[in-house]
């Protein structure tokens, strides 16, 4: 039997009290001392730890940050006098897209690896924009395998990247077809390079481990490969190199040994695969496709291209087109290409790597349903490091979380652990939908409920035309 | 197909011919509303009065307030906390006891309570949880003057936006006698018990190890006084349910724990679950930390050690294979109905159909929002299809495929208010089945933390004994007598304003809704 593909987590607690939802606002003066203090019946013992936090405090930061908002202290207190509240800083954290929840539960899943858990139902809004405005479909009756207890333990995630022929040809029995390259993932994650401002020193070292902890790749720029230090010469199967438009290739030796790179697009990027596939013809190129107006249209010619290998297509950070007015966002230009693509019956040929905007781990299973063979990902390992996304050092202000001085083990295996868990989610996500393949997960679109097209069906024929999203 | 019915007279004669007969004697509960007051010392409120240093003790505002919001005792020169929970609001500046502005002093200011923004979601916004503590403290729906905008959440679709449209005037007048509010759950003319519950509704399965035995006890007792069910959820059935059997389904699960023959003949109801709206497709994982010693023997485990309940059903592969189920509990059981409990993936009419097929009694569909147990928040928001969606789809196939009469359709999955239910209705479920709201009726404040540590910490959703001791047997009981009591009255009302003497006539009347976000100029309805 083959290994398992399996990534070792431990706990890596955060270095700073969390920014958590709640707070409680202590109306400490009209005590009545009763000496019966619901603070030392909290469940959770919050009101200790913070005790001991506070003894051990070295500067000031939030206090009562891990409260559940479960409201008995305030209910119970003999004389009524504590509150509960929404933490403002809570609510400060994030950009809009990246949400406060977003960013504690990753902060948690970098924290544990474990799948987040909640009770008393979904308590969200019925539907959103972007990835909350579909849903994945399940499976009564239908597992991934019949081994195992729920079936999921048999699910391979893994994904290939290159480009496949569309058929094979035999003669006399004999494979003539020459089969092109591919790189194979255990995980359909690839972690993609940082924006710069975003971008510190230590980082990449620490990228390139939880690329090899986890099996996958990381995209690095080559102009930058000196911040890999020593580790680039070991783990260059776990390194793509990302070569811009002017910059110039590795060296024939490094190219020698890499198993995938990336090259941006622009004009004669022919000439420039020729030029990596004359010293490796084994090499994966990928072209990176920016998602601007052109960004569509671009990556369907490309596709059609038999040179291209693989199209690596990013929008912004929060999923939407870049340079123009009224952007559409990611999963629906993904979906416009893959379709496209189906419809000139060359979809299996290419291979399409996602990024930009995928936040969650749920956010990974719908953009593979959308299309994609594999996403990249940046700005959720950045906040698995405790980011709170407040754009300081966007503005040239020190980090509040420090980030820069974090340890190689802190950060690869808070990053492994993000990694590891949104392995696990995907899996939750096929079990349920009774796939043993993420590979047959791509394109999937008739095993999802999307938004639009459910409302028309069900609500659409009772009452007449949609008037507002 | 017609299930195994044909082939059941045959077997009359080696079977008893009536095994749901229990021996235990059935409990017997009034259906009567008592007031059952909030057992937190501070209730959480939609105002605030706060009282200055300017105050005098004059005490006019506690002689002014019929409410009893202010507390002067007597011997005491300082007010006790007050009673804002039943403070109207500013609803209250109309009367002539408005204590803003009696005071003397001018003292108190009343504010909306800024706590309420820590409390609930967009699915049960702060005021339809306060709304269901009152009703269940009550048992009426609560007076327009509080102000509670509860018939509605926040959620912006599905129920949240879609509205009644009422006649200006009901075209027949009714008495709230002459109309009636229950349903029958077996159709399908099989010679087995047409059983009918008095309320179109009935208490989602919630397992021991999952909630308290008082919380079970609470619903089962509630159960009795409306001539409805509850259930048991996965787990086995407690040996202290047994004066309730005449109003209890035990449910059948992936895991089959605590499955026996014994229990399955007390029922009138036994129920397979396939899967659950809170995690579709999952399977079920009760946590070592909640296998107790009582929670182990019943299920015939081991203490302390993680219990699976695997998904789906290992030996169902087919409809075939789901009717070979039935057969062995209708053989064992003669007297029960079955219910078949599902998620709503999108082929969730095909499944219905299949169902019906081989022979349950009642397709019960769990839409993916719901559920009150601990699941993978990916679950929970992203898998499976809302149950507004799940209703029309399967009512509209059940009608086209000429058996909607023939079977019943049961809806869960979110559904908080007897306004939910009776949208749910008109969308073409004939009932439903409901859980959060009881569990937010025994004070329930939908924390989520369900799973941590030891459990809940409001007492409800544990096995530990000494949080689960905060919930008492009769205080829990009356409370979910109330909250059913209320909710009757409000979907009577509102059958009164139709004109309907019955609530099965409000079923698949899509043409009495409107959807917020739509043009609303379709004529016919399903």
């Amino acid at each position: 039997m083959p290994k398992k593909y399996h990534i070792d987590t431990k706990k890596i607690p955060p270095r700073l009290p969390k920014t958590g939802k709640f707070g409680i606002v202590d109306w400490r003066e009209d005590c009545a001392r009763c000496h019966n203090c619901v603070k030392k019946a909290c469940v959770y013992d919050r009101y200790r730890q913070e005790m001991q936090y506070i003894k051990d405090l070295e500067e000031f930061s939030a206090m009562f940050f891990e409260c559940m908002g479960c409201f008995s202290c305030v209910q119970k207190c003999t004389k009524g006098l504590l509150a509960l509240t929404v933490n403002p800083q809570y609510e400060r954290m994030g950009n809009g897209y990246y949400t406060p929840d977003i960013i504690l539960t990753t902060w948690n899943q970098a924290e544990t690896a474990g799948i987040p858990v909640s009770g008393a139902g979904y308590r969200g809004k019925f539907t959103g924009s972007g990835f909350d405005s579909m849903w994945t479909d399940m499976s009564e009756i239908v597992r991934p395998t019949r081994d195992g207890i729920h079936g999921r333990e048999y699910i391979s995630t893994s994904v290939d990247i290159g480009r496949k022929p569309k058929l094979l040809s035999f003669e006399n029995n004999e494979l003539t077809t020459v089969l092109p390259p591919l790189v194979d993932l255990p995980v359909p994650i690839v972690i993609d390079m940082f924006p710069e401002e975003y971008h510190f020193p230590s980082l990449t070292p620490m990228l390139l481990a939880a690329a090899v902890n986890t099996g996958t790749m990381v995209i690095v720029d080559w102009e930058r490969h000196d911040l890999l230090g020593t580790y680039k010469e070991k783990h260059l199967s776990n390194i793509a190199f990302y070569v811009g438009k002017d910059a110039s290739l590795p060296t024939p030796e490094i190219l020698g040994k890499l198993r995938l790179i990336e090259i941006a697009d622009g004009n004669g990027i022919e000439d420039r695969i020729k030029e990596i596939k004359a010293v490796n013809p084994r090499l994966v190129v990928a072209v990176r496709v920016e998602l601007d107006s052109r960004g569509e249209g671009r990556s369907i010619e490309l596709a059609r291209n038999p040179a291209i290998e693989a199209i690596h297509i990013v929008s912004d950070i929060n999923g939407n087109q870049t340079g123009v007015e009224k952007p559409k966002f990611i999963k629906d230009m993904t979906r416009h290409i893959h379709t496209a693509l189906v419809k000139d019956g060359i979809r299996d040929e290419v291979t399409i790597i996602a990024g930009g905007g995928i936040a969650l781990a749920e956010h990974m299973a719908k953009e593979i349903i959308c299309g994609a063979d594999a996403i990249a990902i940046n700005m959720p390992l950045l906040i698995g490091l405790e980011c709170r996304f407040c754009k300081s050092c966007r503005d040239g202000f020190d980090c509040p979380a420090k980030i820069e001085s974090i340890t190689a083990e802190y950060g690869a295996g808070r990053m492994t652990n993000l990694i590891a868990v949104w392995h696990d989610q995907l899996i939750e996500v096929m079990g349920a939908m009774g796939m043993r393949e993420a590979r047959r997960l791509r394109g999937e679109t008739g095993r999802a409920l999307f938004f639009e097209d459910i409302e028309e069906e069900t609500f659409g024929r009772l009452f007449g035309k949609r008037i507002s999203a | 197909m017609e299930g195994s019915l044909a082939r059941e007279s045959a077997l009359k004669e080696i079977l008893p011919e009536n095994t749901a007969k229990t021996l235990v004697p059935q409990a017997e509960v009034a259906r009567e509303v008592r007031p059952a007051p909030p057992r937190y010392r501070n209730e959480i409120a939609k105002y605030i009065i706060r009282r200055s240093s300017d105050c005098t003790l004059c005490g006019r505002c506690a002689r002014v307030c019929p409410n009893g919001v202010h507390v002067l005792k007597p011997g005491y020169k300082l007010f006790s906390a007050p009673h804002l929970n039943v403070c109207i609001g500013p609803s209250c500046r109309k009367t002539d006891h408005y204590c803003i502005d009696l005071c003397p002093n001018k003292a108190l200011q009343m504010v909306e309570n800024p706590m309420l923004k820590a409390m609930g979601d967009y699915r049960w916004t702060p005021d339809m949880l306060m709304a269901t503590w009152r009703m269940a403290e009550t048992g009426e729906p609560p007076a327009p003057e509080y102000g509670y905008e509860y018939e509605t959440g926040a959620s912006g679709g599905g129920f949240d936006r879609l509205r009644f449209r009422f006649p200006e005037k009901p075209p027949v007048d009714l008495l709230d006698d002459e109309i009636d509010t229950s349903i029958v759950l077996n159709r399908r003319g099989d010679g087995r018990p047409q059983v009918k519950i008095d309320v179109p509704w009935y208490g989602g399965g919630m397992s021991f190890g999952s909630v308290s035995n008082v919380v079970q006890l609470s619903k089962a007792r509630a159960a009795v006084a409306f001539n409805t069910f509850t259930c048991t959820g996965e787990g086995g059935y407690m040996e202290r349910m047994k004066p309730y059997d005449d109003h209890v389904i035990t449910q059948i699960a992936t895991g089959l724990f605590g499955v026996r023959e014994e229990t399955i003949q007390r029922v009138r109801i036994v129920e397979f679950k396939y899967a659950q709206g809170a995690k579709p497709g999952l399977g079920g994982h009760l946590l070592a930390d909640k296998v107790t010693p009582a929670v182990a023997r019943m299920r015939e485990t081991v203490l302390g050690i993680s219990l699976f309940s695997p998904f789906p059903f290992h030996s169902v592969y087919s409809i075939e294979d789901h009717q070979k189920h039935m057969d062995w509990i209708k053989h064992i059981n003669r007297q029960t109905l079955i219910a078949t409990k599902v998620s709503t993936p999108n082929d969730v009419d095909m499944v219905a159909v299949g169902s019906y097929s081989a022979g349950t009694h009642i397709v019960h569909l769990d839409g993916g929002y719901g559920g009150t147990g601990a699941a993978p928040d990916i679950a929970k928001k992203n898998i499976a299809m809302p149950i507004e969606y799940g209703i029309v789809k399967v009512h509209r196939f059940l009608t086209d495929e000429g058996i909607r009469d023939k079977v019943t359709l049961i809806a869960s999955g979110g559904l908080r208010t007897p306004h939910d239910i009776a949208k749910a209705i008109a969308l073409g479920a004939d009932g439903v089945v409901v859980g959060t709201s009881e569990l937010v009726a025994l004070g329930c404040i939908r924390c989520s933390r369900c799973e941590s540590g030891r459990g809940c910490p409001r007492g409800i959703a544990t096995t530990d004994a000494e949080l689960a001791s905060d919930v008492d047997l009769e205080w829990g009981t009356q409370r979910i007598i109330n909250l059913y009591s209320a909710w009757r009255k409000e979907l009577v009302a509102i059958l009164k304003r139709f004109g309907m003497r019955s609530v099965s006539e409000l079923r698949g009347r899509t043409d009495l809704l409107m959807h917020l976000d739509y043009t609303n100029d379709v004529e016919t309805h399903i």
